[in-house]
Parts: C-alpha cells; sequence; structure tokens
C-alpha cells in the first residue's frame, strides 16, 4: 500500500467521523419536531403530503397501528413494482423496447426494492425501462430507506416516552425522512454526480462504432437521480448492471470517494441522533464506537487479504475483477463499507477478492447488517443486540437487566430473540437446500469452497438486505428468485415487527433514573461487550459456514490450490 | 448428598425434564445417541466412541438434575425440621364461654383459643385478650421468649409456638393446612417454586441461542455433503448422529442452563440462613433491584432507646452537684432514659445509689399534663428539696411559678442540643436550674459504612422517624442517610413510597404494625418483622423471624448475588463456545479436501493440536459435562459479593467469568484430551 492509499483511507474515517454530528444534528431537529433551516424551504411539501393523503398529522398509534401502517404501505410498494414490471412493454420511456419481466424476477425485485435489500437478479439496461426504474425503483429507493427510518424512530419513541401506548405516527415519520434527510441529500448529490460525468436523460441508448470497425451499444438513462439514493438510502441497485463500476454510475475518483463516503453518511449519523433522541449523546458515540470499531477491523483483514502474498500471481495483489481506474484500495475499502452497511452497490466483483477479504464482506453480512447497516434498521438491529447485551452482562452487576432506564424482561427477550433467529433461519435453511440440490447447485460458475460461498453470501445478503451479490452464482432462475425473495422478506420483516413489538412495549414501562447501581452503556467496556455479543451471538453460528467456505478455501489457497 | 444423587435419577421423567428446554435437548441427544448405539450392536458392529458420546450425554443431564437436587435437598432438610413442630395437639376452642376440646387441624378461621403456660399454640392467630410470654425457638431459632399482647403491634401468633406464661384468647386468623409453618414448609421445599420474571426472560434467551445452534447443526450435514462432493469424497463420510449430537450439546448453554433452577433455590436458602422468608422468588430478584431503602430510624439506625451522654451544669453549678441531682430524681425512673443517666452519674463521678428510703423520698412520676418526673427528699432538717428533671418549657414553668429565673447559659445549651439531634433534659432543685442531662440518640455502630456501601452501589437510604425536622436532620447527618421523613405519619410513608415509584424507582421497606401494612403491601420488597402484626406479615412479601429491621441491608445484598451469579454463569456458558468451536470443527472436517494425505487443511484450526478427531470430540463433551459439577459450589454459594458500584462490579466479573469462560475451555479440553490420549 502507498502512503496515498493511507491517506485516503484516513481521510475517509475523519470526515465520517467529522460529518456524525452536523447531520445528526439536523437529524434530530427535523424528528423531534424542532425548528430547522429546511422547514421554511421545504415545509410546505410536508403539509401538502399531509392534505393530499388524509393523514392527520398529530395522531399517534400503539406499535400495532404502527406495524399495520407500515405493512400497507410496504404492500402498496411491492404491488406497484411487480405490476410495472410485468406491464412495462406498454409503458412509455421504453426506447430500448425491452419486453415484460419473467413473473419471478419481477417478484424477486419488487420484493428486493421494498425491502431495502436492491439485490439485483437481471441486469438493469437490458431488462428495465426507464418508467420502471424512475416510478418504481428510484421511488422504492427512497421509501424503503424512510421505512426504516421509521422503525428506528418508533424505537427511540418506546425508550424516551414512559407508561404509553403511543409510539408515534408512521405516516408522519416517513414523510419527514423523505422530505426532509432523503430528497435534499439526493438532490444535492445527484447535481454533484452530474457535474462529474453521470448520465441523467431519457435519450435511447447510443451506438458506437469502435476503433476496431465494431458496435457497441452504450445505455443511457435517468441514472444520477437515482445513483444518489442508491447510495444515501443504503440501497446499493445499480442503474447498470456492473453497478459503481460502471464509468456513467462512477465517473472519477472524487466521485467514487463520495459514493463511499455516502453509503455510511445517513447511517452513522443515525448514531448520534439516536443518542441526542434518547437522551445520551454519550452513549450515541458508544454505539458509534462499536461499529466503527467493528468497521475497522473488517477492513484491515480486508486490506491484509488482498496486499498479502497470493502463491498464483507471484505475490502480487489481485487485480482480477477489479476496475483499474479505482484499484485495489478504493475496492476493498467500498467491498467492506457496502457491506458493513446494508448497502450492496459495488464498485468490484466480490467473487474474485481473496478469500479472507471475500469473509469479511461475508460476516458483515451475516452479523445481521449491525455495523452502521442500512438506513435505520442498521441501528435498529443494533439496539437488538444491545438488548442482549444488557440482559446477558446486565445481570452482572446485580440488579434485573435494564436499558435506559427500561426493564428488560420476557417479553423484549422473546422479541430480541425472535429478530435474531429470523435472518439466521433465513441464511442457513435455504443455504443448505440450495448446496444439496441441483436447483441451488446449477446456477453456480464455480466449484470447491468457493461455490459454497457464493451460495453462503447470497442468502446472507438477502438475509441481511444488503443486495450486494458474489456474482458468479445465476440467480435469475425461479429457484433462486423466489427463495432470495422470500428470505429477503424474512429478513426485513422478521426484524421489524419484533422490534416494533419491543418499542411498544418498552412505551408502556417506566423510565428508572440511573445511579451508581445502573448498568452504564455509554463508557468503553460496553463497546467491548457490544462487540463481543455481536461477534459470539450474531456471527458464531456461522463458523461452520465460513469455515467450509471462505477459510478453507484461503488455507487451500495458501497451499496452492485454487477454484 | 445420595439422597440428591438419587433424585437426579428421579428427575430423568421428561415431565420434570421438559421444564428446563436447554437439559431436555440434551436428554433427547441422549436418548438419540443410545439407540445409534444399540442398532449398531444389532447389525453386528459396536462403536466405542458413540458409546462414549453417549455416557457423557447422560452424564450431562444427570449433573444437571444433581445440581438442582443439591439446592433441593438443603431446603427439604429445613423442611423437615420445620414439619416436626406442626402440631397435631388438641386447642381448648372457647364455645361462648365454654371450653372445647378440638384437634388443632380442625380450627376454622375466626375460632378463638385459648392457651396457658405450657400450651402449645395450635395455629396462627391474633392475641384478644391477655399477654403472655411466647417461646417461638420452634420457627425462629431463637431460644429468648417474646412477649405477645392483645392490641398494638405485638399481637400475632404462630402455630406450633409454645405459651410459657400466662393466658392468652387467641383469635384464629388462617385456614386450616394454610398456616405459616405449612406455608414456610412449602416455600422451602420448592414446592410452590415458579419460575420468577427475570429467570422466565433468561429461558427465553437460552432457548433462543438452543434454537439458533439446533440450526447451525441441522444445516451442517448440508453444507458437508457439498463439501465432501467438492473433495471427491463419499457420502458415507459425512457426519454421523452422535457427532452432530456432541456439536449441538457443546453450543447450547448447557452449563447456565443446568443451573439456573440450582441458583434460584439457593438465593431462597440464602435468605432462610438469614433467617428471612420470601413468599416469592419474585421478591428476591426484586431485592437487588432496589433503589431506595425506607428505614425507621429507632432501631434501624438508632439503638432503641436514647440515651444520657453528659451533664451540662448551669452557672455556678457543678458538674457533681448536676449529676447527683439527675441521679437522684431518676432513681425510680424505670425507663431506659431514666436508666441510664442513673448509670452515666455513677460511671462518670463514681455517684452510687444511694437509699432513698432514709430521705423520705417522695417520687414524682411522669405524667402527661407536668412532663416531668422527680423526687421530692425530706432532709434530716425537716426542708423538702423539690429536685426536677423534664423537657425545657415544663422546667422553665415550674421555675417561674417560684418566681426563680431561668438562666441564659442553660437556654443556649438547650437549642444548642436540639440543633444537634439530642434532647435536653432540664435539672432543677427548688427555684435553681442546675443544669441540662444530655439524652442522646445513639446511631448503631458500623451503620454509617453500611449506608456508604450502599451509596457505592447506587441505593439511597431515607430515614423515618416521628422526631421534628431538627432532630431529624441531625441523625440523619450522623448516620450518613442520604434523606429523611421527620414527624412522617404512616400515610407520609405511602405516598412517599408511591412518589419513589412513580419516578421509576424500585422501594424497600421494613415494618411491623399494623399501620405499616399499606406501605409493605404497596413496597416493592417489604419485609414484615415476624413479632409484627398479622396485618404486617400479610402484606410484606418477606418475613424476617428475627424481627432485625437491619436485615433489609442483607436481603438486598442476597438479591443483588443472585442476579450477579445467574449473569456471571450465562457469560461464562456463552464465552464458552468459541473453544467448543476450535475443537470440533476441525475434527469433524480433518478429512475434507484433503487430497491423499488424509489431513485437509482445516486441522489449522486445531490451534489445541488436540491428539485425534474422536479425542476431541470427546473432550469437548467431557468437559462441558463436567464443568456443570463443578461450577454447582459456585452456583450454591453465589458469586463473590462485594458493595461495589456497577461499573465495578461488572469489570471484576467480566475478566473472572468473560475471559475465564474465553480461556477455561482451551485449557480443560486440552487436559481432558492429553488424558484420553494417555490411554
Amino acid at each position: 500500500m502507498t502512503t496515498n492509499d493511507w491517506m485516503q483511507i484516513l481521510l475517509f474515517l475523519v470526515l465520517l467521523i467529522g460529518l456524525t454530528p452536523i447531520l445528526g444534528t439536523y437529524m434530530y431537529k427535523v424528528f423531534s419536531g424542532k425548528k430547522h433551516f429546511m422547514l421554511p424551504v421545504l415545509g410546505w411539501l410536508e403539509r401538502f403530503t399531509y392534505k393530499f393523503s388524509g393523514v392527520k398529522a398529530d395522531e399517534e398509534t400503539n406499535w400495532k397501528g404502527y406495524a399495520f401502517g407500515l405493512l400497507v404501505f410496504n404492500l402498496l410498494g411491492f404491488i406497484v413494482v411487480f405490476l410495472l414490471q410485468l406491464f412495462q412493454a406498454q409503458l412509455p420511456f421504453n426506447p430500448a423496447h425491452l419486453p415484460a419481466v419473467s413473473w419471478h424476477s419481477a417478484f424477486n425485485t419488487a420484493v428486493s426494492f421494498m425491502t431495502n435489500t436492491n439485490w439485483q437478479g437481471y441486469a438493469g439496461e437490458t431488462t428495465l425501462s426507464y418508467t420502471v426504474q424512475l416510478l418504481g425503483l428510484t421511488v422504492q429507493n427512497f421509501v424503503s430507506a424512510a421505512t426504516g427510518i421509521a422503525v428506528i424512530l418508533a424505537v427511540i419513541k418506546g425508550l424516551s416516552r414512559k407508561t404509553t401506548d403511543l409510539i408515534g405516527n408512521f405516516w408522519v415519520d416517513i414523510t419527514r425522512a423523505t422530505v426532509y434527510i432523503l430528497l435534499p441529500l439526493s438532490i444535492l448529490f445527484a447535481i454533484f454526480l452530474v457535474g462529474q460525468g453521470v448520465v441523467q436523460n431519457f435519450s435511447p441508448y447510443e451506438t458506437a462504432h469502435t476503433l476496431q470497425g465494431q458496435t457497441q451499444v452504450i445505455p443511457m438513462g435517468p441514472a444520477a437521480s437515482q445513483i444518489a439514493i442508491k447510495q444515501l438510502g443504503t440501497n446499493g441497485g445499480g442503474f447498470f448492471n456492473t453497478n459503481s463500476a460502471h464509468p456513467f454510475e462512477n465517473p472519477t475518483p472524487l466521485s467514487n470517494f463520495l459514493e463511499m463516503l455516502c453509503i455510511l453518511l445517513i447511517p452513522a449519523a443515525m448514531t448520534y441522533m439516536y443518542g441526542k433522541m434518547v437522551g445520551s449523546v454519550r452513549h450515541g458515540w458508544i454505539i458509534f464506537s462499536a461499529m466503527f470499531l467493528l468497521m475497522i477491523a473488517g477492513l484491515g483483514i480486508s486490506l491484509y487479504g488482498e496486499f498479502s502474498s497470493n502463491p498464483f500471481f507471484a505475490h502480487l495483489p489481485l487485480m482480477e475483477g477489479k476496475e483499474t481506474r479505482f484499484g485495489i484500495t478504493n475496492s476493498v475499502m467500498w467491498s467492506t463499507f457496502t457491506t458493513d452497511a446494508s448497502n450492496g452497490s459495488v464498485n468490484c466483483m466480490h467473487d474474485s477478492l481473496s478469500p479472507l477479504s471475500g469473509m469479511v464482506a461475508m460476516i458483515n453480512l451475516m452479523l445481521g447488517e449491525v455495523i452502521f447497516g442500512g438506513v435505520g434498521s442498521g441501528l435498529y438491529g443494533m439496539v437488538v443486540f444491545i438488548i442482549l447485551t444488557v440482559f446477558i452482562a446486565g445481570l452482572m452487576v446485580g440488579r434485573t437487566p435494564e436499558y435506559l432506564g427500561k426493564k428488560i424482561e420476557a417479553f423484549e427477550m422473546k422479541m430480541a430473540m425472535i429478530a435474531v433467529l429470523a435472518p439466521n433461519v433465513a441464511i442457513l435453511i435455504p443455504t443448505a437446500w440450495a448446496a444439496v440440490s441441483q436447483m441451488g447447485l446449477s446456477s453456480l460458475n464455480n466449484a470447491g469452497p468457493h461455490g459454497f460461498s457464493e451460495i453462503l453470501y447470497a442468502f446472507s445478503s438477502a438475509a441481511g438486505n444488503n443486495g450486494s451479490a458474489f456474482a458468479g452464482l445465476n440467480a435469475n432462475t425461479p429457484f433462486w428468485n423466489v427463495m432470495l425473495g422470500i428470505v429477503m422478506l424474512i429478513g426485513r420483516f422478521g426484524v421489524i415487527f419484533p422490534v416494533l413489538a419491543i418499542a411498544g412495549s418498552l412505551a408502556k414501562k417506566k423510565i428508572a433514573p440511573p445511579s451508581e447501581g445502573t448498568f452504564r452503556t455509554d463508557n468503553w467496556l460496553f463497546v467491548g461487550l457490544l462487540i463481543g455479543v455481536i461477534l459470539i451471538v450474531g456471527g458464531l453460528t456461522h463458523f461452520p459456514g465460513l469455515a467450509l467456505g471462505p477459510i478453507v478455501e484461503h488455507l487451500l489457497m495458501n497451499s496452492g490450490v485454487a477454484f | 448428598m445420595l439422597e440428591a444423587t438419587k433424585d437426579s435419577f428421579r428427575k430423568l421423567n421428561p415431565v420434570s425434564l421438559m421444564k428446563n428446554p436447554v437439559i431436555f435437548i440434551v436428554g433427547i441427544g441422549a436418548v438419540l445417541t443410545t439407540v445409534v448405539v444399540f442398532t449398531n450392536i444389532f447389525q453386528g458392529s459396536f462403536s466405542g466412541f458413540n458409546f462414549q458420546i453417549a455416557i457423557w450425554l447422560w452424564f450431562t443431564v444427570l449433573f444437571a438434575n444433581f445440581s438442582e437436587a443439591i439446592a433441593e435437598g438443603r431446603g427439604k432438610a429445613q423442611a423437615d425440621s420445620l414439619r416436626k413442630n406442626r402440631t397435631e395437639t388438641l386447642a381448648r376452642k372457647m364455645n361462648g364461654t365454654k371450653e372445647e376440646a378440638v384437634p388443632a387441624p380442625q380450627l376454622k378461621k375466626g375460632d378463638v383459643v385459648v392457651c396457658e403456660t405450657g400450651d402449645v399454640i395450635p395455629s396462627d392467630g391474633e392475641v384478644i385478650e391477655g399477654i403472655a410470654s411466647v417461646d417461638e425457638s420452634a420457627i425462629t431459632g431463637e431460644s429468648a421468649p417474646v412477649i405477645r399482647e392483645s392490641g398494638g403491634d405485638r399481637s400475632a401468633v404462630t402455630g406450633g409456638t409454645k405459651v410459657i406464661s400466662d393466658r392468652i384468647l387467641i383469635r384464629i386468623t388462617c385456614e386450616p393446612g394454610d398456616t405459616f409453618i405449612d406455608r414456610m414448609i412449602s416455600l422451602v421445599e420448592g414446592a410452590q417454586r415458579k419460575k420468577t420474571p427475570n429467570e422466565i426472560a433468561l429461558s427465553i434467551l437460552l432457548s433462543g441461542l438452543s434454537i439458533i445452534f439446533l440450526l447451525a447443526v441441522v444445516t451442517l450435514p448440508a453444507f458437508f455433503a457439498y463439501s465432501l462432493k467438492a473433495s471427491g469424497l463419499p457420502m458415507t463420510q459425512n457426519l454421523t448422529i452422535p457427532v452432530l449430537i456432541a456439536l449441538l450439546v457443546c453450543l447450547i448453554p448447557t452449563t447456565i442452563g443446568g443451573l439456573l433452577s440450582a441458583i434460584g433455590i439457593s438465593g431462597m436458602d440464602r435468605l432462610l440462613q438469614r433467617n428471612v422468608i420470601a413468599t416469592s422468588g419474585r421478591a428476591i430478584e426484586a431485592a437487588g433491584d432496589v433503589d431506595v431503602l425506607l428505614l425507621d430510624k429507632t432501631g434501624t439506625i438508632t439503638l432503641g432507646n436514647r440515651m444520657a451522654t453528659n451533664f451540662v451544669p448551669a452557672e455556678g453549678v457543678s458538674p457533681e452537684e448536676l449529676a447527683d441531682a439527675a441521679q437522684l430524681s431518676s432513681l425510680s425512673d424505670e425507663t431506659p432514659e431514666g436508666r441510664s443517666i442513673v448509670v452515666l452519674a455513677k460511671e462518670k463521678f463514681g455517684l452510687r445509689a444511694r437509699d432513698v428510703q432514709q430521705h423520705n423520698a417522695v417520687f414524682i412520676p411522669f405524667t402527661a399534663q407536668s412532663r416531668m418526673s422527680g423526687v421530692d427528699l425530706t432532709g434530716d432538717d425537716g426542708k423538702i428539696r423539690h429536685i426536677r428533671k423534664g423537657s425545657s418549657e415544663a422546667i422553665r414553668n415550674f421555675i417561674l411559678n417560684q418566681d426563680g429565673f431561668f438562666p441564659k447559659n442553660v437556654e443556649d445549651t438547650v437549642t444548642e442540643l436540639a440543633q444537634m439531634g439530642a434532647t435536653p433534659l432540664v435539672v432543677a432543685e427548688d427555684d435553681k436550674v442546675l443544669g441540662v442531662i444530655h439524652l442522646k440518640d445513639i446511631v448503631k455502630g458500623g451503620i454509617k459504612q453500611r449506608f456508604e456501601q450502599l451509596r457505592s452501589m447506587g441505593i439511597k437510604t431515607v430515614m423515618i422517624t416521628g422526631d421534628n425536622a431538627l432532630t431529624a436532620a441531625a441523625i440523619a447527618a450522623e448516620a450518613g442517610v442520604d434523606d429523611f421523613m421527620a414527624e412522617a405519619k404512616p400515610e407520609d410513608k405511602l405516598q412517599r413510597i408511591r412518589d419513589e415509584q412513580a419516578s421509576g424507582r424500585l422501594v424497600g421497606m421494613i415494618g411491623d404494625g399494623t399501620n405499616d401494612a399499606p406501605a409493605l403491601a404497596q413496597a416493592d420488597v417489604g419485609i414484615a418483622m415476624n413479632s409484627g402484626t398479622q396485618a404486617a406479615r400479610e402484606a410484606g412479601n418477606m418475613i424476617d423471624l428475627d424481627s432485625n429491621p437491619t436485615k433489609l441491608i442483607e436481603v438486598v445484598e442476597v438479591g443483588k448475588q443472585l442476579l450477579m451469579t445467574r449473569g456471571a454463569l450465562t457469560t461464562f456458558s456463552i464465552a464458552n463456545d468459541v473453544a467448543k468451536y476450535f475443537a470440533i470443527i476441525p475434527a469433524i472436517a480433518i478429512a475434507l479436501y484433503s487430497g491423499k494425505s488424509g489431513v485437509g487443511p482445516l486441522s489449522a484450526l486445531n490451534i489445541m493440536h488436540l491428539g485425534s478427531p474422536e479425542s476431541a470430540i470427546l473432550s469437548a463433551i467431557i468437559f462441558n459435562a463436567l464443568i456443570i459439577v463443578l461450577l454447582v459450589p459456585l452456583a450454591l454459594k453465589g458469586v463473590k459479593y462485594k458493595p461495589i458500584s456497577a461499573s465495578k462490579a461488572l469489570s471484576q466479573n467480566l475478566i473472572i467469568y468473560g475471559l475465564g469462560g474465553l480461556v477455561a475451555p482451551f485449557i480443560g479440553i486440552k487436559i481432558i484430551d492429553m488424558l484420553i490420549n494417555l490411554f
């Protein structure tokens, strides 16, 4: 690695830390109904949305009402995206005359974008028309991210209120998240991207004649607007098949750097907002630290995996599957960050990462996407782990466990366990099935442990609602499309509903004021504990799978065997 | 011990095993493995390896049962000795004015019985007439008799105790079979033992973890099938059921699962050793959570009675003169205060009680009207000395009535003493004020340190007293309590508890009287003193057989220790998994991708360098079983407890049980593996 690489990593981390409180404070103001500078600019849009949709902004619901609203809203989103794909041939803005999408691919894509997974079983430029990309996918990019934010807001209300049933108004929360956070940031970023050379048009695909005298079709489209939100909303579904390795999605080193920053920006700032809203900025930073340390550890291992000696390439770093424009460091950074946050956009092919780097990406997915994680979803996933940590370690101070003054009892425990179980079920059982069935195996491109990693990665990515692919796996088959769709649903709603139930239950409780006898959740010891619980409870389950996939591949590679 | 061993086999009954999901899974695994072993035998092959796995799985279950049996055993012994005291005697039931002999178990609520010297009280009740001394050693173990009398706070009597003197009428207050001793027996035997809320939550966590690991193990054969195919190995080399079960049992939290109920039972037991009976396990957990303790001043913070500690003479009076007068005025004063004055005068100035008869002494007793007491002595010359002691106002009136004057320095002393929280008693002879006796509430030795410890544990102490605010403040400062309530009425106490609870705090208190009952019922931890009224005993969720108000603090400590033990062993159990993975995964995956050598790349994970795949798996499962037995003493005794802040307690326990839990199995498994490979 060169000094330049180190400088860039350092600059990135410093910017991430620096921007966290700034954006965090702004989001805190937006969601606690305080005055903020965007209110005069966009206030009309919020009010208009309520008026137009008939939402009564001051009416709050209990957790079941909140969950019902969320479910209805997501279901509508699913239906719209599903139908748009089936009828895209009849709809306008389809200059490439793309035909209707197959039912299973449409199901997969609709679920994928509704659940903020943005797994793509298809190639964007050869499958979806501009209408579907804009009205279907881009819209879902916004609202699926807003849904995640709404859930964490409900959790915050559950923690900061006492003896009430009410945990807020789902419609208000998604509206504010979209209008004041996602929309302005995306517009700003889209304009920047256009400036860097990302396309934003409705033109038909260009046909170019190369020097060799061949013709090449160059896809066009309204890319910048979708790419901005795809990065910011931890969506990751690319406009083009090669995602952010495509020069029209990610043209310059600067665009690459900022697109990476945008992956983590909102999830990181969420921790600060969370701390401020639950009454302990310190606690917010402590959560940030736990995420940050896990991220750094992953980045370190991943860099080591790529730069360490490799017997196949005369001990030179691997360039296969990487974009030469970005080089190794930027590819590794992206692969780590995009799997930390449940973003899933890629600027290199994860299939070609060294076994160790691939394993880091996989572990990031398997831990439940809590290392910053998805917009909102990373933090509420983290809250589940915090509850587990508080419960396991909290007893050791000689009190029944409490988190921020709220007693953690049987109901919270039950829901937290469901939230931990759901993604694990969704990873392990389908992986086992795919690993022994012809339907699963026929899609593999690679043999040996690497093929196994491809399967494991796909389901981990779907369960974590990440959406990145190991590639090398032809997932556009009925088996894979349907299985992955179901896994995405379990990974999303199998966590959201228990988390909302926890929020509802916590809201009903009293808040015990802290004392010397209270288990502290705002010191470094807690960071260590939290990391320990995440790795042991969240990660240990997957040790056998990792051993049979990337670990054995790494060991084999070092002894000169490749697949 | 023998009994416990027998019990551990009795507890193999699936119905009782089912109550403990983690151990139930181990039980199913043991059955399955045994079936595999026998099926193999019938097919003509015997696998010593599978047989050993089966044996150790059974041991795991038995060890878990054993821990529970041994914890229950201690309670049973106690119950047996209680049962001996249950009365089968004839009661003397009053039928109008006639007496009638009725077997004790037939007495109903509301019946009235009479008990005289030597009678055993037939059932729980309330004294409605008379006063008697009662030997309660049957339930408290304390041999000194106690006074029980009608009315007031000492009216409750317990069935099975014995009247030593006098005669009392008792109204029975409980139905047959529901007496205090009956309930005590069932409590210590654990017959009514229900899982406490925290135990339930913990069981959910443990079951959840078990399900996760069950998933990991169930899917493993499929992962293996893929890998075997990829390595060109036959499917017959896939994982066998005994190996899968061994892996599962090693991963699920058997240590805490096996010890959980033993921890709970021994918590109850530790309270019992301190002569406190909790009516539910929930109460003990709540005790660990208490944020605020309401403590009565008298008896808890101060010794019961005020004591004379000093004589402060008026101007121109010698201390001896004052002490002499004070002693004379108190000679017939039988109150503890009066006696302490006599003693102090003796100790300080060597003044001995004199024969007062020769002075023709006439004692003036204390009355509510005069608010002073004293003595009139007729000297040899026929002159009468009027010596009085009393509150400053009373003496002032006494003096002024005789045209005397009340000196300034005495008045100052009185104010000063009152501000210090003491009670000043002024002594006068005829029209002359002699000085002030300093009567002091004596704060119990060591109580201040105790409160400091409580504070460091985050527990706030509130002193409750009927004294005025000035006095209360002074004593509160001396004892080091955080807050006090002066001139507190029972309603105030109740309100205070409600207020604290409304702000999210848990409140503990100890009380005895009828007027304490509402507050005891409202408090999260309400300890009733055994000497108290029936109403108080019904309202509290614990009963202190010694009637010692300081018990509250010990109860809190027991509660905290119980929760800590649970947390420590959970952490230990979960941390154990890391090492077990490193033992078993390389062992079962050794053949994969091995080519011709037979030793695959995953043997690199065998960081413990265990001898063979079989010995590795066996060592892990043996360690897993033995650790339960090794930790039984810890579960019964509880983790070491010190009154320190939460953060300090956490770091200490984390180093021992968290880090220990990570490291210990690496060492343990390695040692067991070396032993196995030795033979």
